[in-house]
């Protein structure tokens, strides 16, 4: 199971190379093996497989994605998928129903030293707007964890290269780009932060920047 | 080994000899200009350099893989050249199963085509039933916004990257009396004249350069450049003639009208890089940008090439 979840994660990373010839961009950071938290924009599956693309070698094998179990789980196949090619958290989302608190699953998973990427707009955006209003789960996680760097995202153009209910990926080339890591500031609370991070995720985009010049 | 074997060896030193060359003037220049990484020229021309290594070495594996390696070279380029443009490109979501059957059907039956060496069908096969085909599909989808805008893009797309492309190839099919199973070296002689002119153009440019030629188009080229440029691959191509079918005259005027239609497609690459507001297409090859980048002045003179040689040289 191990080798076969190995071999079917390179074949992902290299299908995603060919159809996106994704380039990573480290803007305010460097690919160091810190503990991180990684939080980005979300449009398609392929995001968290983006990320982990540009991510170095040895990063990967330590970065997780926090994904919902109600889909992951579903499937024989998305739980191959999801639990064992891609490790990720796998975090209940539905308030009502769930037994375990998700803030603690994710800072477990800090604590056993993987860094993890989140997708604080908690579910694929498909609408004109840029960004979906974050949820709470990024400050809850930063101001349980604050020693850990909150490190923004912008994943660019996957949008196109695979819209929702489309089958076949359109070949484009993609970035990912990586911002100066964030903290929360001691009496910064939930709002500010929030909007601090909805902010520093946006200036990474390529249409922000192009409104800069 | 027989003749054409020792001509593509002679070719494939000639270029490596020029190469090491090259590496050596970098390696001294930025010894002595830039030890530090600091001179933005230097860095970019001892880049540029070993992209070329990479690039040679690859053209060169082709080469010696025949056919089908020139072919599946080709081919590939045209998909990166293609996955940079669409990238480019204002296509909506009801453009998504044109820009599909673009990559993944017009594009391998085009270089399928070539492979069968069936003319009648690869000379016609985009500009005839893609073009009608495909905005066929895209209306079907339905939506309006910039539909003629569009269309145009994923056809000009398609005309660049892939028909254009295709030519360099397609010169395996020409049936030239008395050059059989050379023709491999049609295709080196166009590459290596095209690619000379961009690098003599660079040359001359950047030592000589004055007078901009084109300020709005392409700050960098100089009308002394593209003057030495074209002049000295013109030579170049002339002093080629011994692998070619041409005599020596012909070599060196079928080189000057590879050069000239080389530099006016730089041209244009260049009005829709400005456009789009981009210095370059991609960033896959270090130094030189993307695969359009290098290979804008090909696609332009490859389809001249190929027809002046088919009406004139075949029966």
């Amino acid at each position: 199971m191990h080798v076969a979840a190995r071999l079917v994660g390179t074949a992902i990373v290299l299908f995603a190379r060919f159809i996106t010839a994704v380039r990573g961009i480290w803007q305010g950071i460097e690919p160091t093996p810190k503990e991180r938290i990684y939080f980005a924009n979300h449009v398609s599956h392929g995001d968290f497989i983006l990320i982990w693309t540009v991510l170095p070698w040895r990063l990967r094998r330590k970065t997780r994605p926090v994904a919902g179990a109600d889909y992951w789980l579903k499937t024989p196949l998305k739980r191959f998928i999801g639990r064992d090619v891609f490790n990720s958290v796998l975090i209940d989302r539905n308030p009502n129903t769930r037994t375990s608190d998700p803030i603690a699953t994710m800072a477990e998973a800090l604590d056993e030293g993987a860094s993890l990427i989140l997708f604080p707009e908690g579910t694929r955006n498909e609408t004109e707007q840029a960004l979906l209003p974050f949820k709470a789960g990024l400050y809850h996680l930063g101001k349980s964890r604050p020693g850990v760097e909150i490190i923004p995202v912008w994943i660019d153009n996957l949008n196109r290269v695979m819209p929702k209910g489309e089958l076949v990926p359109i070949p484009l080339i993609c970035t990912v780009t990586f911002g100066a890591p964030l903290h929360i500031a001691v009496q910064e609370n939930k709002a500010a932060f929030i909007a601090r991070a909805e902010a520093a995720l946006l200036a990474l985009s390529p249409a922000a920047e192009g409104s800069d010049k | 080994m027989n003749d054409y074997q020792l001509d593509l060896l002679k070719l494939l030193g000639g270029v490596g000899a020029i190469l090491i060359v090259a590496s050596i003037i970098g390696y001294i220049l930025q010894r002595r200009l830039s030890p530090d990484g600091s001179n933005a020229v230097i860095e970019n021309l001892n880049a540029r350099i070993q992209a070329w290594w990479g690039m040679v070495i690859l053209m060169g594996l082709a080469f010696l893989g025949g056919r089908t390696g020139v072919i599946l070279l080709f081919a590939f380029c045209s998909f990166a050249a293609l996955r940079e443009f669409a990238t480019l490109t204002n296509t909506r979501r009801a453009d998504h199963w044109a820009l599909a059957s673009a990559f993944f059907v017009v594009l391998p039956i085009q270089y399928w085509l070539i492979w069968t060496d069936w003319y009648g069908l690869f000379s016609i096969f985009i500009p005839v039933y893609a073009f009608l085909l495909m905005p066929i599909v895209a209306a079907l989808r339905g939506d309006t916004e910039n539909f003629l805008d569009r269309v145009a893009e994923t056809q000009w797309a398609l005309m660049i990257c892939v028909f254009c492309a295709s030519h360099v190839p397609a010169l395996l099919s020409l049936n030239i009396p008395g050059y059989e199973g050379r023709n491999v070296l049609l295709i080196a002689f166009l590459v290596v004249v095209v690619q000379s002119s961009d690098v003599l153009q660079y040359v001359w440019g950047k030592l000589y350069g004055k007078r901009k030629i084109a300020p709005k188009l392409s700050p960098s080229k100089t009308l002394e450049g593209f003057v030495g440029g074209v002049l000295s691959s013109m030579l170049l191509g002339a002093c080629l003639w011994w692998m070619t079918p041409f005599t020596f005259v012909q070599a060196g005027l079928l080189a000057l009208v590879i050069a000239l239609m080389g530099f006016f497609g730089g041209l244009v690459m260049s009005a829709i890089k400005r456009d789009r507001g981009i210095k370059d297409w991609g960033h896959l090859i270090a130094g030189h940008g993307g695969f359009i980048d290098r290979l804008d002045s090909v696609v332009f003179s490859a389809p001249i090439f190929f027809h002046l040689v088919r009406y004139w040289w075949t029966p």
